[in-house]
């Protein structure tokens, strides 16, 4: 049962894939951000474009928590479970938490569509709902009441009751509905009569809401989120736009090169429309393709992408060793997927580290970044492009299937609180300069490119001299310059931010995560803070190479660190290798989900009484 | 696209486009000649010299970047023309050359060659088809003969070859040209011709390897066989050959057919490098030996839409349609809300 004391809310919203549940989900987000709520989403949908009808293979479900408190994760358990259909009760009952309450459209529990989703006996008769709170709501019949005046077709009217179930959740949150009006208003401009339909639908939802007397209405109340404009964003939208960020910051064009692959192409969709922003985007015809094209948009001056996901990543690799030996301004995202080869590509990993770091021939170091929200995602790409930009070098961020289309409400910035970006060119005259001549503190060279005349250079995939970058194959140079391009990355560590610890600075246990499980950890090590757990640290990292100047520090001050990722042990083997006097456990999940604050609770407390 | 060329203020000439390299070419190597003429044509071209790029992919052909005084790339084996798409999307005023071999362009980089031809950037392309792998020392190459013996057939290569022409023109290529290196003025003839066409240029050199196919386009290039062997297709003109130029081409069916001239009865057919229509450029780059001359010269060259121009429109045409003005109105606008 709702009630206001509840600090923290977890709706899951599910039917047939053509029910409009990530519409509807994407709504309630905008409400509860209106309404103060901090949040994060998810969307768990099949990866068949259109899957059979009722079927359990077809259920589209969207996953919200809210709070008012910071919220970091989309919450492990369910409260309230909307289902339109037999499949989606189905597929979702397992998430649900003892006690919670149940939605269902019950219009739609007919024995076909029980048999559909392989039900032998109703669920809503035969009793096995009694550890929930089942509200039968008849969606579909009352939509259908209410919109029967408007002259619509049977399938513009069953399209609307995912408004009733809207309007039903607002009720129950006590919600006003004038914001989702006018969003409602906003997104049907060009079609009067379902801006008409969805808000009568909306409101009859709302009614029954407020007059069957079986739904308890809640408060949750504002989070305590500093003042400011916000939105929800997604993390593939907010790559896609910290990379425009930075672009104007520094005044170069965009170039994006890429291929399609789940889950990286919605950034080359967003950028595509970008193109009313100036970004050039580069459809190329494979991936390989899509990474050379990268390295000549480089070369040309402009901020220059590629994006992909693992299986091109690997495509890219060889290219990838041209730009790190070239030295060019480069940004590389890989959204990571389950892998490896085709794996569960639309599942959840950070096993592709390995690759980022050590996936090149040859000595090919290159900066290593991971975005650990979907809002973060975009100072990540603002950040890797201004890495890329001021230390003239090719830089990788990775992201995954979880930020990619999970959202989080984010703060939108002001353009002057973005950093600035200091490209370095030289600016004396062309007879002062060589091409592979070095800033002396950062090791950088200088970017010159076509149009500044006088910079006329060759760069290219074969070893370079010292300084003039002209050919050689002298045994010493080649180690020379291995070298500087390594110590060049390593430097650009005084630049980043040092590492953090949240709870304890030292003490038994410090939880060791990178990327994206930053949200689960994060709550998990604050509930055990607040449990009194107060010999336990958390730092989390999202600069991996270089790793910030004070890690082993940090790492130094506990009896024992718990490293937990979404792969095998790929970064507890890199912090391994870096500081091996340490004593690491590791927490792997390599399930193709991200992981739940429960289960990393769990773990932490294990490790803590042995 | 040349768009607002800015038009160099001193000549140059094709001093001004040495390097201080050494070149590392074998003596007599059919590359020298590809490499002086590509100098002169550039010392020709309005482009300013900082807006020369010159993009190769890897293998003996692919060093020519290093010897070219103009920004360059000397990248991934057969990524050349990726790598210049890449750069001429990024900027559009540069004029970009972009030097491949058979290998390089036709097996590792065949993918490119044929998007390539299918976007038609504005960029030129020089192929330096010696007919087999010279860098790696003799492996067979996607355009080495039937029957020529290489160190990867040492009893024969019993591949088909491919024939450049004909999967550029059918690639969608809107400029195609064949010449051989030892004809230097029709090289700088096609070269300039490819400078000022608005699309994807290929222009295949025949080019001599003179360690591992020495030789092998002696029967279209020798002296004393290049007149009956070959045929310079010239827009305009028609098409003839022989010591005398006593044949040309007919059209049969669907087929071409050589035919004598002597009597004077008949007319060879006249070359039309800009027909939309491919067949008859198909049916040039075809021919071969011994049946028909093989054909050199600009055998295509067509205008059509061009992929850069139209990336850079629609962006022009977005822009101007754009309710954003900057990124800042992109992500303060839309759903958002307040929290004071």
């Amino acid at each position: 049962m709702l009630s206001s004391s509840m600090r923290k809310v977890v709706v899951r919203f599910s039917g047939d894939s053509g029910d409009g549940m990530q519409l509807t989900g994407d709504m309630f987000s905008q409400s509860s951000g209106i309404a103060g709520n901090d949040l994060t989403t998810i969307p768990d949908y099949p990866a068949e474009i259109r899957a059979p009808q009722g079927s359990i293979g077809g259920v589209s479900s969207f996953q919200i928590q809210i709070g008012g408190t910071e919220i970091y994760t989309p919450g492990d358990n369910v409260d309230v479970l909307v289902a339109m259909n037999p499949a989606a009760l189905a597929a979702n009952l397992g998430f649900l938490k003892s006690g919670g309450t149940i939605i269902v459209d019950k219009d739609n529990f007919s024995s076909k569509n029980l048999k559909k989703a392989e039900f032998d006996k109703n669920p809503l008769e035969d009793g096995s709902l009694n550890d929930f709170k089942v509200i039968r709501a008849p969606a579909t019949s009352l939509t259908k009441e209410a919109l029967k005046d408007l002259g619509l077709d049977t399938q513009a009217v069953a399209r609307s009751k995912n408004m009733f179930a809207l309007g039903v959740l607002l009720y129950m949150f006590s919600r006003p509905l004038d914001s989702t009006i006018s969003y409602i208003e906003k997104k049907f401009a060009q079609k009067p009569k379902l801006v008409k339909a969805n808000i009568k639908a909306l409101e009859t939802g709302f009614n029954f809401g407020e007059t069957t007397e079986l739904i308890g209405n809640a408060v949750i109340p504002p989070a305590n989120l500093s003042a400011g404009r916000y939105r929800n964003i997604d993390g593939n939208t907010a790559i896609a736009w910290g990379l425009l960020a930075a672009a104007e910051k520094c005044g170069r064009k965009l170039s994006l090169s890429s291929y399609p692959i789940t889950p990286a192409s919605e950034i080359l969709h967003e950028l595509s429309k970008r193109r009313d922003l100036g970004a050039i985007v580069f459809q190329a015809e494979d991936e390989i393709a899509a990474a050379t094209a990268a390295i000549g948009a480089a070369f040309a001056g402009n901020l220059s992408v590629t994006t992909t996901s693992g299986p091109g990543l690997s495509l890219k690799t060889e290219a990838l060793g041209l730009a790190v030996i070239s030295e060019l301004p480069l940004v590389v995202v890989n959204v990571q997927r389950a892998g490896p080869s085709t794996g569960l590509p639309t599942k959840t990993e950070q096993a592709d580290l390995n690759q980022a770091l050590y996936g090149r021939h040859g000595e090919a170091p290159m900066v290593v970044m991971a975005a650990s929200s979907p809002d973060d995602c975009f100072y990540f790409s603002y950040k890797a492009a201004k890495i890329a930009l001021e230390h003239v070098t090719p830089v990788m961020l990775l992201s995954d299937t979880y930020l990619a289309s999970g959202t989080s409400p984010w703060k939108v910035p002001e353009e002057d609180e973005l950093e600035e970006i200091k490209i370095p060119r030289f600016e004396g005259p062309p007879e002062d300069w060589e091409p592979y001549m070095r800033d002396e503190e950062f090791l950088n060279r200088y970017w010159m490119s076509p149009g500044d005349a006088g910079f006329e250079h060759r760069i290219g995939g074969l070893e370079k001299k010292e300084n003039t970058g002209n050919l050689t194959y002298e045994p010493l140079n080649h180690q020379k310059m291995t070298k500087i391009r390594e110590e060049k990355i390593d430097r650009i560590a005084r630049r980043i931010p040092k590492q953090k610890v949240h709870g304890a600075e030292s003490g038994k246990l410090l939880v060791v995560g990178w990327g994206s499980t930053y949200g689960a950890i994060n709550t998990a090590v604050i509930e055990l803070i607040e449990d009194g757990a107060n010999d336990l640290g958390f730092t989390h990292f999202n600069y991996i190479k270089p790793l910030p100047e004070n890690t082993g520090e940090v790492l130094s001050n506990y009896d024992q660190i718990l490293v937990c990722e979404l792969n095998n042990g790929q970064f507890v083997h890199y912090l391994r290798s870096k500081f091996p006097d340490f004593k690491y456990q590791q927490f792997n999940k390599i399930q193709g989900q991200p992981f739940s604050s429960s289960e990393i609770k769990a773990q932490i407390v294990n490790v803590l009484s042995e | 696209m040349q768009s607002e060329i800015k038009v160099k203020e001193t000549p140059l000439t094709r001093k001004d486009f040495k390097t201080d390299q050494a070149v590392r070419w074998c003596p007599g190597c059919g590359d020298y000649m590809i490499l002086a003429n590509m100098q002169k044509a550039f010392a020709q071209m309005d482009h300013p010299k900082e807006n020369f790029l010159s993009i190769s992919g890897i293998g003996c052909s692919s060093r020519i970047t290093y010897y070219l005084e103009t920004f360059g790339i000397h990248s991934v084996h057969g990524r050349a023309l990726p790598v210049a798409t890449g750069a001429k999307l990024a900027n559009p005023d540069l004029n970009v050359w972009v030097f491949s071999g058979d290998g390089d362009s036709m097996a590792i980089g065949g993918n490119h060659f044929i998007h390539a031809c299918r976007r038609n950037v504005d960029l030129n392309l020089i192929i330096f088809n010696n007919k087999i792998y010279g860098m790696t020392k003799g492996q067979s190459s996607p355009t080495t003969p039937a029957g020529v013996k290489t160190k990867t057939a040492p009893e024969g290569s019993y591949e088909n070859p491919f024939n450049i022409g004909e999967i550029a023109i059918g690639a969608g290529a809107t400029f195609y040209a064949r010449v051989p290196d030892k004809n230097p003025k029709l090289m700088e003839e096609a070269m300039m011709q490819a400078y000022h066409h608005k699309g994807f240029s290929v222009i295949e050199v025949l080019q001599n390897c003179v360690i591992f196919t020495d030789g092998i386009h002696d029967l279209i290039t020798g002296r004393d066989t290049k007149n009956e062997n070959q045929v310079v297709v010239e827009h305009g003109k028609p098409i003839e050959f022989g010591n005398e130029n006593e044949f040309g081409l007919e059209v049969e069916g669907m087929k071409l057919k050589k035919t004598n001239l002597e009597n004077g009865d008949r007319k060879s057919i006249v070359h039309d490098a800009t027909d939309p229509d491919t067949a008859m450029h198909l049916a040039l780059a075809r021919m071969q030996l011994p049946d028909f001359p093989v054909a050199t010269g600009i055998i295509r060259k067509v205008e059509k839409p061009n992929y850069g121009m139209d990336v850079h429109k629609a962006i022009e045409d977005a822009k101007k349609r754009s309710k954003y003005s900057s990124v800042h109105d992109l992500i303060h606008g839309g759903n958002t809300w307040e929290i004071l």
